[in-house]
């Protein structure tokens, strides 16, 4: 490494730099020639959701956006009636994909879900060999929220066992509950705040739809490095 | 004429008679187009969010030593290593020498485009390193030993069977040249690096002051991949790329994916906020973020284009930009092309090296409309020009006008010019494009309309008479 002061004297400088820059104000985006804005504690985005794709207010309507999103999104929503249903849910989805090995983390509604389903699971907490979730079929998590507005699910690496589980293994399901269904973005930050500041965790992500490319000629293809499958199961 | 200059101009007569390469760009972007509008459609204000967002960028960069003072203490209070380098050596240098403590092999890239601005692979590969981009575009334009064609579809000038051909003899496997199997080719190849690669290598589109982090937005999983499994992150980033709150990021992350792919969100938008936490599961031991200069507080310095480091590089005004779409993203010979390419450049690596870029515009101003923060982009062009003039004036140019202004200020010699002008017509036309024409560089592709038997003036008199 650098010895701490060459380190120290290229930030000085950079900040150096930058405050003899701005010595000559700018104008203001869109008013020529005003007079600088004052650094404020109010965000212009702030009123984001007044411009941002607009969301209804009930929750029956904020659901139907969110299915009707995450579909066109070829990620898939399985509503169920109960939590006792998620259990069937998932079962059958093992049946169908001939599930031979899942991987997944400690929580109470993956615990709950995966007890009966008698594969071998790979568990992530404390740390898990990468070589055997790859080999999984599907990585079954929790999730912090879902958001209406683009059909996302939030996750966390404390909520949904780490950064690889929701990327590694082909098949992603969800686990959520209804309640966990917020409207829109500015929600959902708000909610990340309220949930976790100043103790984030090291890795926050919004994963709408399952992963994808268009890099061939502009062409979808799912499953470029992340799941092929996401599937939201909520109760 | 700077060899930049005579260049460009080489290769864009080349790439506008090339009608093959000119449509496979139209169809991507007229694709893009319809996507990117539905989009914008579904915003209850577009223009409102713009605005938005353009001054929420400008209080960030109008503070920047403030909000990166925030963002440093915010990351290193979770134990990430923060440095700064004011050149892209001193960032390359930087990687360097994490690989050599880590006494690392193997680095997995995802999308940068600030690495390929430091000339960071070249760096790693002289001191022996794998380095592999795992974005797909940026992979297949790593195994054409290419830079990427554009800031955010890197390889849309390539069809698919150029991509089997490519795959097949580099990678020796491509069953066939549908989209889908190629992506899992290299999806399969790919899945080893990761896992075995002892350095993720990222950048990151926007970082967070308030809560010390940073936000990579992609499409493949790529990106998550790399920050997850091998034991060292490392991010580089622009000084510029801040934003004063996480809340920002509800208007950001859906402008940028609107504006770069026509996307509502894409697939992955991941903040991190340091190495492995106690009581997580995976992640990087090792978290550095590398805060790069490299010109910017020049750009900075310049109060009339400081709006320039606004930029979110979507993609957008390339998308939008008449010459882009003839010329090619190549042409430029930049890492960032297209009117923003054309606008930073010259502050990035010289103005008068570079100022041809600027005349590379009709000036449509289709650039400034498609910014989803309103950079005056068409303006800093005119800008450049003007600068460019000033600094350094063209003798033959000025000589020019001088003369123009000499004869235009005296009728007597300006009726004498026209009769000259309306004599010597016909003859030009007989040395039309060739080397003899005076006005070759304009007459060889284009028609001087021929000037009227009379002009206005005296028709003018002559109906007073
Ligand atoms: S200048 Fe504006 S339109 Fe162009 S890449 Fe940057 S943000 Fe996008």
């Amino acid at each position: 490494m650098k010895n701490e002061e060459t380190v120290l004297s290229e930030r000085e400088k950079i900040l150096a730099r930058v405050r003899e820059a701005l010595k000559i104000p700018a104008h203001v985006p869109g008013a020529h020639g005003t007079a600088p804005l004052p650094a404020s504690a109010h965000s212009p985005a702030a009123d984001a959701r007044s411009w941002l794709p607009k969301v209804g207010d009930s929750f029956a309507e904020q659901l139907a956006l969110f299915q009707s999103t995450a579909a066109e999104l070829k990620a898939e929503v399985q509503m169920v009636a109960s939590r006792d249903a998620v259990k069937a849910a998932l079962a059958k989805m093992a049946s169908d994909g001939n599930w031979k090995r899942i991987a997944t983390h400690k929580g109470e509604l993956t615990d709950f879900a995966t007890a009966d389903l008698g594969l071998p699971i790979c568990r992530t907490e404390g740390g898990y060999d990468v070589q055997e979730m790859e080999a999984c079929d599907a990585g079954i998590t929790e999730c912090d929220a879902l958001v209406a507005q683009t059909g996302s699910v939030l996750v966390t690496s404390l909520s949904a066992g780490g950064r690889g589980l929701s990327v590694l293994p082909p098949h992603h399901v969800v686990i959520a509950r209804r309640e966990q269904l917020v409207a829109d973005l500015p929600a959902a930050f708000a909610l990340v705040q309220k949930k976790y500041a100043p103790h984030f965790p090291s890795m926050i992500s919004f994963i709408t739809g399952p992963s994808r490319t268009g890099d061939i000629e502009r062409i979808l293809v799912l499953g470029a490095h992340g799941p092929k499958k996401l599937t939201i199961l909520c109760f | 004429m700077s060899t930049f200059a005579s260049q460009f101009l080489k290769q864009a007569r080349v790439m506008t008679a090339d009608l093959r390469h000119r449509k496979i760009i139209r169809t991507a972007l007229t694709n893009y187009e319809i996507v990117r509008d539905k989009r914008k459609g579904a915003f209850q204000s577009w223009e409102s969010a713009r605005q938005a967002a353009a001054e929420t960028k400008w209080e960030a960069v109008n503070h920047l030593d403030k909000y990166l003072v925030e963002l440093v203490s915010k990351l290193e209070a979770r134990g990430t290593k923060v440095h700064w380098a004011s050149t892209g050596a001193q960032a390359s240098e930087i990687i360097l020498q994490i690989v050599r403590d880590k006494q690392a092999r193997s680095v997995i890239k995802s999308k940068s485009m600030t690495s390929e601005e430091v000339h960071l692979n070249a760096a790693l590969e002289k001191a022996g390193l794998e380095v592999v981009e795992s974005d797909l575009g940026e992979f297949i334009m790593q195994l054409r030993d290419e830079p990427p064609y554009h800031i955010v579809f890197p390889s849309m000038h390539l069809t698919r069977g150029e991509i089997k051909d490519l795959f097949q003899r580099e990678l020796g496997d491509a069953p066939s040249d549908s989209p889908e199997e190629l992506t899992m080719v290299a999806r399969r190849a790919l899945r080893k690096k990761y896992l075995t690669a002892d350095i993720g290598f990222t950048g990151a589109n926007f970082a967070i002051a308030e809560t010390g982090m940073i936000s990579i937005t992609e499409n493949e999983g790529n990106a998550r991949l790399t920050s997850a499994l091998p034991k060292t992150m490392v991010s580089l980033l622009g000084i510029e790329k801040v934003l004063p709150r996480l809340e920002d990021l509800a208007l950001f992350l859906p402008m940028l994916a609107t504006a770069g792919t026509g996307q509502a969100l894409t697939c992955y938008n991941t903040m991190y906020g340091g190495p492995r936490q106690p009581g997580e599961s995976d992640g990087p031991e090792e978290f550095h973020v590398i805060l790069l200069d490299n010109h910017r507080t020049e750009l900075l310095a310049d109060a009339e284009q400081r709006d320039a480091l606004h930029c979110i590089r979507c993609g957008a005004c390339l998308n939008a930009c008449p010459i882009f779409r003839n010329v090619g993203g190549h042409t430029y010979a930049t890492t960032y092309s297209g009117p923003i390419g054309s606008v930073i450049t010259p502050h990035l690596r010289g103005l008068q090296d570079w100022k041809h870029l600027s005349n590379a515009s009709s000036l449509c101003g289709g650039c400034t409309e498609a910014c989803p923060v309103k950079i005056d982009l068409h303006h800093h062009l005119l800008q450049n020009r003007r600068n460019a003039a000033t600094e350094e004036p063209a003798f033959f140019e000025r000589s020019l006008y001088q003369i123009f202004g000499f004869v235009a200020n005296r009728p007597a010699l300006w009726a004498v010019a026209k009769k000259l002008g309306r004599f010597g017509q016909p003859l030009q036309n007989l040395v039309k494009g060739t080397a003899l024409d005076p006005a070759k560089a304009w007459t060889q592709t284009r028609d001087l309309p021929p000037m009227p038997k009379e002009s206005f003036k005296d028709w003018w008199q002559k109906r007073k008479g």
